[in-house]
């Protein structure tokens, strides 16, 4: 199923339009409810851009982040969207202690839980950390990024800044570049705007491509200047040094000669392409400070503008039925 | 104390003899006779009524040591994995394992191939023999320098001893805890292409060919892998090879929820390398079924998925998930019983496993029929990490004997 046949959000009613209770991934998201998060997520752009930024949502309620990996931005997103709905934000850096991973995980969890938190944010280094821990807390969380899974509020972030700047994300041939093995960003990525209805290619050396990328309805690619031909978007992923044992490309000035995006090769794409990273970037090797300052290309400050709007529209939403939201009790 | 008992009005199955109805006479630790035969007046007759009765299994290849789980499945004798602690390559922990689960369960260790399972320095593999090792193994690893697995096979091939391999090349497989395909790229799991197996296989078939030595590999999981093992056996090399019932039943798609019980070493492949196990099996590639007896508890269980330990508690399974291949007609139940018991004896060189007259009265009665659901929060196995967790199963041992003595 994809956007082109989906029902819309407004056919719903209540709690029906999104009726999961965490946000673990875009994976068993229908594209209606995807679709939701976007429509709900535009609201707070403009009142993150007027004066008072302030709301009330979450008043009185505790929002924890907990994060068992290191962040800066997606912690600092996810703080400032909860401060601006008045939520109690409770940063925990799991990372820095000596709460690492094994049983501590899911006494970390219960501990939560019995601190009566009201939502809770979690990263973690492992692939299927915030499913279980999921399951053992009585409060919605939130995927902030686990392992090489998911991070789905990045990928709504891009699928809305798209569509802001497209008009619609349906139709787009997207090329996302770079270390896809080892990117939960191009996973929620992908399925996130094949559910659309976008054309997405991703392309990498094969040592940093998983296997059955067909499968998940990409078309895979591993020369980029092929990729790149009449893109509408292109979306580049850092290299994920920290995730990578062993040499999966001999170099950082070989993979720029092979996978950079450098002014020249994005003369390929289309001449009004939309470039986009999740950040942080390597520059010079994944993307050139030419490209990624592009005043009319890049939209990679527009993308971290857009994480806030996201997060915030996830707080709100998940935490709907706890607060008694008409229509969602 | 030396008693007579015979066990009547039973489906005996036999791998060597094959199925029939009768009835087994045991005198003392041995079987005394059986078929069609005259029971002497002064033996205990026990009725099976109409239950079949078989050798006990023999399961190769578990990781602990766990009589009540080994005993509700119908196992009386285990080969020891070397991976354990301390590590099985001293005469002294030989010795000990072989001795630890008497009289009801007789452990016969697999002795490291390599000091401390490091794969650098031949092990004392004699001495460990003559402490009670059956068998020479490779643990849970592979051996990286072909140079030294060529010596392994070489030195076990003149003490007799059967070299049991892990065949996956660790260079491959590398963190990977997961097949690479579209399951492990949807989870975003680390994962190695299921190449890695045939080439370790290829290399120790080789090996295997040139030193002359018994080659058993615990595991084969994948098409390319049993081909490459029915090659070899056409060509006379001396291999067998085993198999759990998780690789036979279960692909990778059954990991799709992060359940860590599916989380094996090597892991759950594909459909088409699964189909390629079953295939196996029907054909004679497969030599011997194993539980792979692995039970491991919330501490290493209840964690993500790359960061839990491999393994499942497979012992009280075993036959049950077996008799369902019997009875979807992919195996025979004579061929079942080679795999469970004759055949792993004759790879650890025991002298059981049929229902031959002077053979030890190791022999199991189970109900074929009898249903019920493998539920992991209820099972006696000292832990209960089952990827089958929830599954309807029939067949049920009854009654269970070791050396005449009756456990269960």
């Amino acid at each position: 199923m994809s956007a082109s046949d989906h029902r819309p959000a407004s056919q719903f009613a209540g709690s029906a339009v999104f009726p999961h209770r965490h946000l673990t991934g875009i994976d068993g998201l229908q594209p209606h409810e995807i679709m939701f998060l976007l429509d709900e997520s535009e609201q707070w752009i403009d009142s993150n851009r007027s004066r008072d930024k302030s709301h009330k949502q979450l008043r009185g309620l505790t929002q924890i982040n907990a994060f068992f990996e290191n962040s800066t931005r997606t912690l600092l997103s996810f703080e400032i969207a909860g401060k601006r709905l008045r939520a109690d934000v409770v940063n925990m850096h799991a990372a820095q202690s000596s709460v690492k991973k094994g049983e501590t995980l899911i006494d970390t969890a219960m501990t939560l839980n019995a601190m009566r938190a009201d939502v809770i944010v979690i990263r973690h280094q492992s692939s299927g950390a915030v499913r279980l821990i999921a399951d053992k807390v009585d409060c919605p969380v939130l995927n902030a990024g686990d392992g090489r899974h998911e991070h789905p509020t990045q990928a709504l972030l891009d699928a809305l800044t798209i569509r802001r700047r497209r008009g619609s994300v349906a139709g787009q041939r997207v090329v996302i570049c770079g270390d896809i093995l080892h990117s939960r960003v191009a996973r929620s990525n992908i399925l996130a705007l094949t559910a659309l209805a976008a054309e997405v290619r991703v392309c990498a050396p094969s040592t940093l491509m998983p296997a059955g990328m067909e499968r998940m309805g990409v078309t895979p690619f591993t020369d980029f200047d092929q990729a790149l031909e009449g893109a509408d978007v292109v979306m580049m992923l850092r290299l994920q040094n920290e995730r990578m044992s062993g040499g999966f490309i001999p170099s950082n000035r070989e993979f720029h000669l092979r996978y950079g995006l450098t002014l020249a090769r994005l003369a390929r794409a289309k001449p009004d392409v939309l470039v986009m990273h999740p950040g942080p970037m390597n520059r010079g090797v994944e993307i050139d400070s030419a490209v990624a300052d592009h005043v009319v290309h890049s939209a990679i400050t527009e993308q971290v503008e857009m994480g806030v709007a996201v997060r915030m529209a996830c707080l709100d939403v998940l935490t709907r039925r706890a607060r008694r939201v008409k229509g969602w009790s | 104390m030396s008693r007579t008992f015979a066990l009547t009005n039973a489906n005996l199955v036999c791998p060597v003899a094959g199925a029939s109805k009768g009835a087994v006479l045991v005198r003392g630790e041995t079987i005394a006779a059986s078929g069609d035969i005259r029971i002497p007046k002064d033996a205990d007759v026990i009725d099976c009524k109409g239950a079949t009765l078989a050798p006990a299994i023999v399961d190769l290849g578990v990781f602990t040591i766990d009589i009540p789980a080994c005993h509700a499945g119908g196992i009386v004798r285990v080969g020891l994995m070397p991976d354990q602690t301390p590590v099985l390559d001293e005469p002294g922990v030989v010795q000990r394992a072989a001795l630890i689960g008497r009289p009801g369960l007789w452990i016969h260790p697999i002795a490291a191939a390599t000091r401390g399972l490091a794969g650098q320095d031949l092990a004392e593999m004699a001495i460990n023999r003559d402490a009670g090792a059956r068998a020479v193994g490779t643990g849970e690893r592979w051996i990286a320098d072909s140079g030294v697995m060529r010596k392994v096979l070489a030195y076990a091939g003149d003490l007799g001893l059967t070299v049991i391999a892990h065949p996956e090349d660790g260079g491959v497989v590398g963190e990977a805890v997961a097949t690479s395909g579209e399951t492990a790229t949807r989870m975003g799991l680390p994962s190695a292409p299921a190449i890695a197996e045939a080439l370790a296989i290829a290399r120790d078939l080789m090996l295997a060919e040139e030193t002359g030595a018994k080659l058993h590999l615990r595991q084969v999981t994948t098409a390319a892998g049993f081909d490459l093992v029915r090659a070899a056996k056409r060509r006379g090399i001396a291999v067998t090879c085993g198999i759990t019932p998780a690789h036979l039943l279960l692909s990778d798609i059954a990991m799709s929820d992060f359940r860590t019980f599916t989380h094996l070493s090597p892991p759950l492949r594909d459909e088409s390398d699964r189909r390629a196990c079953l295939q196996a099996l029907a054909d004679g590639t497969i030599d011997v079924l194993c539980s792979g007896h692995d039970p491991r508890g919330p501490e290493e269980k209840r964690l993500p998925f790359a960061d839990s330990a491999p393994g499942m508690a497979g012992a009280e399974t075993l036959l049950a998930l077996a008799l369902g291949m019997v009875r979807d007609e992919v195996i025979t139940v004579e061929r079942l019983m080679a795999l469970l018991s004759a055949n792993p004896a004759a790879i650890l060189g025991l002298e059981t496993g049929t229902l031959a007259a002077g053979m030890p009265a190791d022999l199991m009665v189970f109900d074929a029929d009898a249903p019920w659901l493998i539920d992991a929060d209820h099972m006696v196995a000292i832990a209960g990490n089952t990827p089958f967790d929830g599954l309807p199963v029939q067949g049920k041992v009854r009654r269970l004997f070791k050396g005449g003595a009756e456990l269960l």
